[in-house]
């Protein structure tokens, strides 16, 4: 699919994201439209248009969009179609899986468990429900990222309600014990939500979940569209006045034509995801290696490559603060995130790098969108060492 | 460690976002003679990280923080040699 996404917003032949010789590597935020995607939401904004609830012909083609779509992504969680709902975002996805867990289980109790390093959807969920008179565990990670899963067993109590844990982070890119922590919270008779959205048609769905998130955007759908899959050992009871949509478990009319377009590209990825994500570990370690050489960086998450996604790397410029470095890479060409905040508006560090216990400033995110060219990634290798120094230079700090 | 260490130097970095407090840090560790301790005095929370990272890579010696009425000082020990 080397040349797939050359099909960018600017139309056939036109570079995605931006122009010249830069390239687009925040893939983690958002990856660009997958043609597949593309094309399957302009057919179905022809044909996907009425309410897939009604009986006349047009609304049967609609039907046949959504229900094509569900079997899709049914089919790639290993789940029946009718346990598959489509919200509005994966953030949605995770309230009203985290909601509604709680809700089905409150005859339990009201303790809930999650990692420090979730996002922050998951975060304030979790709050909230503090906030409602539940109790929350965050269990820390070590200085990879990773989740100590004999801590999260160790967290899981008698009124745990629900254990809530990322399949992989969203900032530094490091796989999360997803299959041990799942054995214990069966053990201990928890449902596992997982938060899929930054490794779905990535790497394989981990098994042991009861329910599962996501967002279509990530992988290439249109924004729009997130994933809430429940198994039916989770006793998911909806938080929301009675709907009946997506069997009563994401509100309102449904988005059809997204949500096929949104099907259409994971099926597409999923079916290349093993090359790929193999394609693109050799480039973000090629990443690695060249930002360890610049003086004062360092590169963040597991050494194991089989540890991380493969598509992610994070790493820390000493005396340089992130929202510079995005801005000098952008003036370069390349457009990169940032996780760290020293900015006037957010004072605290990123709640990851935090938890982390790493250097938290002069933090620059790489992630690839799939179909990245390896001269895209030479030529931002061959810009980061002198935007490094011209920043340091500028601010004073060169050989401090 | 007994917290506060007697500090020879004290950066007042107050109202300063990271990552002035180790450049200020970084600026001055060589005011001290080896031995000795800088404390900076800051309020970013990022600090928390960031003076025991820097201290890690510059092979200082981090000793701990402490709280004070207004932001929080965090001790470093000049290292010989560092």
């Amino acid at each position: 699919m080397g040349s797939a996404l050359d099909l960018g917003p600017n139309g056939p032949g036109e570079p995605v994201g931006t122009p010249g010789n830069g390239a687009y590597f925040d893939a983690a935020s958002t990856e660009p439209l997958h043609p597949v995607a593309r094309a399957t939401l302009l057919a179905a904004l022809d044909d996907g248009w009425a309410d897939p609830a009604r009986l006349y012909r047009d609304a049967r083609r609609a039907r046949m969009r959504l229900d094509a779509a569900r079997e899709i992504v049914a089919e790639v969680l290993a789940v029946g179609p009718a346990d598959v709902s489509f919200p509005a975002s994966g953030t949605q996805a995770l309230q009203l899986g985290i909601a509604g867990c709680l809700k089905g289980r409150a005859r339990v109790g009201s303790h809930l468990v999650t990692s420090a390093v979730e996002h922050s959807a998951v975060l304030h969920a979790a709050a909230a429900h503090e906030a409602a008179g539940g109790s929350v565990d965050l269990v820390g990670v070590d200085r990879a990222g990773r989740v100590d899963s004999a801590a999260f067993a160790g967290a899981l109590r008698p009124d745990t309600a629900l254990a809530c844990l990322q399949s992989a982070n969203h900032e530094v890119g490091t796989l999360q014990p997803v299959d041990e922590v799942a054995a214990a919270a069966t053990a201990a008779g928890v449902p596992l939500l997982v938060d899929a959205a930054q490794s779905l048609g990535r790497v394989p769905v981990p098994p042991g979940w009861s329910v599962l998130t996501a967002s279509a955007h990530k992988w290439g759908g249109p924004p729009g569209v997130g994933v809430l899959a429940v198994r039916r050992e989770a006793r998911w009871r909806s938080p929301l006045p009675l709907g009946e949509r997506e069997g009563g478990r994401a509100p309102g009319f449904e988005n059809v034509p997204s949500i096929a377009a949104a099907a259409a590209a994971l099926a597409a990825v999923t079916a290349d995801a093993a090359a790929e994500a193999a394609r693109l570990a050799a480039l973000v370690e090629r990443i690695r290696d060249v930002a360890a050489t610049v003086p004062d960086v360092v590169v963040h998450g597991p050494s194991d490559p089989g540890q991380r996604l493969p598509h992610l790397v994070t790493f820390s410029c000493l005396y340089l603060d992130g929202e510079s470095l995005v801005r000098e890479l952008d003036r370069a060409g390349f457009a990169v995130n940032s996780g760290s905040s020293c900015t006037a508006d957010t004072l605290r560090p990123s709640h990851v790098l935090e938890a982390m216990g790493v250097l938290s400033h002069g933090n620059v995110r790489v992630s690839l969108p799939r179909g990245t060219a390896q001269g895209a990634v030479e030529r931002f290798l061959a810009v980061l060492p002198t935007v490094v120094a011209d920043l340091r230079g500028a601010a004073g700090v060169a050989g401090l | 460690m007994n917290l506060p260490p007697d500090a020879r130097l004290t950066l007042d970095t107050l109202g300063r976002r990271c990552p002035a407090p180790i450049i200020e840090l970084a600026r001055h560790i060589g005011d001290v003679e080896p031995g000795e301790v800088v404390a900076v005095l800051s309020d970013d929370a990022a600090a928390a990280l960031d003076v025991p990272a820097w201290c890690e890579l510059r092979g200082q010696q981090y000793l701990g923080a402490e709280q004070r009425p207004v932001g929080t000082a965090y001790f470093v020990r000049r290292v010989q040699g560092a």
